[in-house]
């Protein structure tokens, strides 16, 4: 049964579209995502579900009650915000039990739901400091203490680790990670940060450009990305998109040209792509290897070498001017401008119609 | 750090230290020294020691005004206080309409003391007033604000709410502009009425505000005198003399100077020991409710 299910939301600021048809259903205890570019809708969205934004068209239900008249304290959501927002002037305490209070819950039930989320998130020492006695880290813990004691349908939570250094965002992944296990709630969480979206989530909605442009799991939305945005949103480096065209031929998989004349066999279905050029092939890195000139797919030119340790990765440029990332071992001899031959592993390969809409190899499935 | 440099670094504050002893420490012990003496207009008079203090203390009319002083003070603080914060909240928006009231209710503080006495004898005159027009249409009979013992000392107050409601207002929007809107948000979703939220998260938030407003209007209107002199010359019987009109009948009417000194000086010590009681107060209050 879904938890919470978005049906037609439209918003817009003052004549300027933010939310275009936006459509969503989260089941119970599911871990949702909301990955994409900066000024996509995402913040916007989550606040709609708070409340905290009105919706221009289109209803919210949770739990099977419409909640979007609701105010905002009615609505039985938790938020997480980006930059905490506790109460300064209230110890973590009273942040925690503000909520409760303002709810009517008796007394000891706030005290016994404090101390347990105190005690789950190890900041039982801190509860009588406040917040500006505090580091940015356990702040988090208490904008996530103040949600967890509301006992809410509905988890929401904004960037919740954008304000994080790198060591501690590993941890509070980690523990977000450990909390959803517990508590019988589902979770919304906005990121731009594609690993912690993979990480977290047990679905990703990508979007873009006032829509919802893919929902899915995390390895679909890799492996299987619905256009050429998502294609090269979700993944780092980003998917290299060539120009092809679909040749002849009569096997049941496209095969395609490139414009500096190599061809490439897909595993993709030749039915339901469309004839002609105006297709884009899409290889990720994994699945461009180096070889001698002449022994690959195509030969190239090294433009640039980025050594990651494991792994390094190539950006070079074939005959006809396109750019292709490719992925070489981790102590590759290569140098910039050396002469390269690439494969390219067609059997991986993503074709992108004229309209952006992705088509995958069988085999991926 | 050497000598040479320390020296050369008080030139720059040297022309400000300069000015400020020349216009407020160099009077503030030459009016100690005149108010150890008997000092009328011609001549520098003579050493009485503290009898121009003993003198204050048995002065019936100074008592009188100094109590004035107190009374209009607590009528006005509180008051103004409360309405600057009050008005502040109204008008903190964006909107056009919120911008032209904010300076409307900003403007009655750029009015001199002159046309504001002039506006508010035209309101309170009980014959011709605008209140007792009010007041006689209703049926009443007009109240005689001006004259009446009892009723001189709030229509001070009033004309002194109406005349410095600008900057307390300004202050407190100032506050209310720094208090981050999540704030608001993250009480919304905590299901807090709006009284729950002004009390919980705006006042606490302004507290700082509010004792600087309190403070500066404390001492401020214990200073209180163009209203008093203009709207009714301390009258009737002296129910409305403040202390400073006190100094100044004094000083410039009788031409007592060592005396209007002392008065002076009695009246700087008081508004001292009022500020810093004030302070000392709301210092242990944060004490009390945990250092932030
Ligand atoms: N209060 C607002 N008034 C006007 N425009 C807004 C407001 N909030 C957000 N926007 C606009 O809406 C778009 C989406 O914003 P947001 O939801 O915050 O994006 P994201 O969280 O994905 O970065 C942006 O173009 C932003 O400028
Ligand atoms: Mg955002």
């Amino acid at each position: 049964m879904a938890t919470l299910e978005l049906s037609n939301i439209r918003k817009a600021y003052g004549g300027t579209p933010v939310l275009d048809d936006v459509s969503l259903s989260v089941a119970e205890r599911e871990f949702i995502a909301f990955l994409g570019p900066s000024g996509s809708g995402k913040s916007t969205l989550l606040r709609i579900i708070a409340g905290l934004e009105t919706l221009d068209a289109g209803e919210v239900r949770l739990g099977g009650e419409r909640i979007d008249p609701l105010p905002p304290g009615r609505r039985g959501v938790a938020m997480v915000f980006q930059h905490y927002a506790l109460y300064p002037h209230m110890s973590v305490r009273e942040n925690m039990a503000f909520g409760l209070r303002n709810a009517r819950v008796p007394r000891e039930e706030i005290e016994a739901r404090v101390a347990e989320a105190a005690r789950v998130l190890e900041i039982e020492a801190q509860l009588d400091k406040k917040p500006a006695q505090m580091s940015g880290g356990q702040r988090q813990r208490v904008a996530i203490g103040r949600a967890i004691v509301k006992q809410p349908r509905l988890f929401l939570l904004d960037e919740p680790l954008s304000n994080l250094d790198a060591a501690l965002r590993m941890r509070t992944r980690v523990e977000l990670a450990q909390l959803r296990q517990r508590v019988d709630a589902a979770f919304i969480m906005v990121t731009h940060d594609q690993a912690e979206a993979m990480t977290l989530a047990d679905r990703i909605v990508v979007m873009n450009d006032r829509r919802i442009q893919q929902v899915g799991a995390p390895m679909e939305i890799y492996s299987r990305p619905a256009n050429t945005f998502v294609a090269r949103f979700v993944g780092s480096p980003a998917m290299t998109l060539a120009p092809a065209a679909l040749s002849d031929g009569e096997g049941p998989f496209a095969r395609v040209r490139l414009a500096s004349g190599a061809e490439v066999e897909t595993r993709v279905p030749r039915a339901g792509l469309p004839a002609g050029d105006g297709l884009l092939l899409g290889l990720r890195p994994e699945m461009v290897s180096v070889t001698a000139p002449g022994a690959g797919t195509a030969d190239a030119e090294v433009m640039l070498l980025e050594r990651l340790g494991e792994r390094t990765l190539v950006y070079a440029r074939l005959a006809g001017g396109q750019d292709v990332t490719a992925e070489d071992k981790g102590d590759s001899p290569l140098r910039t401008g050396d002469r390269i031959g690439l494969r390219l592993d067609g059997a991986a390969a993503h074709l992108f119609g004229p309209d952006g809409a992705g088509h995958h190899a069988e085999a991926a499935r | 750090m050497n000598g040479a440099r320390d020296w050369r670094g008080l030139l720059f504050v040297a022309p400000f230290m300069l000015l400020y002893a020349l216009i407020l420490v160099f009077p503030l012990f030459r009016g100690l020294w005149l108010s150890l003496n008997r000092v009328d207009l011609f001549g520098d008079g003579r050493f009485v020691g503290a009898a121009n203090y003993v003198r204050l203390a048995n002065d019936p009319i100074f008592s009188t005004a100094l109590l004035n002083t107190f009374k209009v003070t607590l009528m006005i603080v509180p008051v103004l206080t409360v309405l600057a914060l009050l008005l502040a909240l109204a008008l903190n928006n964006a909107g056009r309409g919120a911008a032209l009231l904010r300076g409307i209710f900003f403007s009655s503080a750029v009015l001199s003391v002159t046309i504001v006495t002039l506006i508010w004898r035209f309101v309170l005159a009980p014959d011709a007033g605008l209140l007792g027009e009010a007041w006689k249409a209703a049926g009443w009979q007009p109240l005689a604000f001006l004259s009446d013992p009892h009723l001189v000392l709030p229509a001070l107050a009033i004309t002194t709410i109406w005349w410095s409601l600008g900057l307390p207002m300004l202050l407190f929007l100032a506050g209310l502009q720094q208090i981050p809107h999540d704030m608001y948000e993250a009480a919304a979703l905590d299901n807090a009425s709006r009284w729950t939220t002004f009390r919980r998260i705006t006042v606490p938030a302004l507290r700082r505000t509010i004792v600087l407003v309190v403070m500066l209007q404390t001492a401020a209107q214990l200073q209180l005198f163009g209203q008093s002199q203009l709207l009714t010359a301390g009258g009737p019987s002296g129910a409305s003399r403040t202390a400073v009109l006190f100094l100044f009948e004094t000083a410039f009417g009788r031409w007592e100077l060592g005396y209007a000194s002392a008065a002076a000086e009695m009246l700087f010590l008081l508004i001292l020991a009022v500020t810093l009681a004030q302070y000392w107060a709301t210092g242990r209050g944060r004490e009390a409710s945990g250092a932030r």
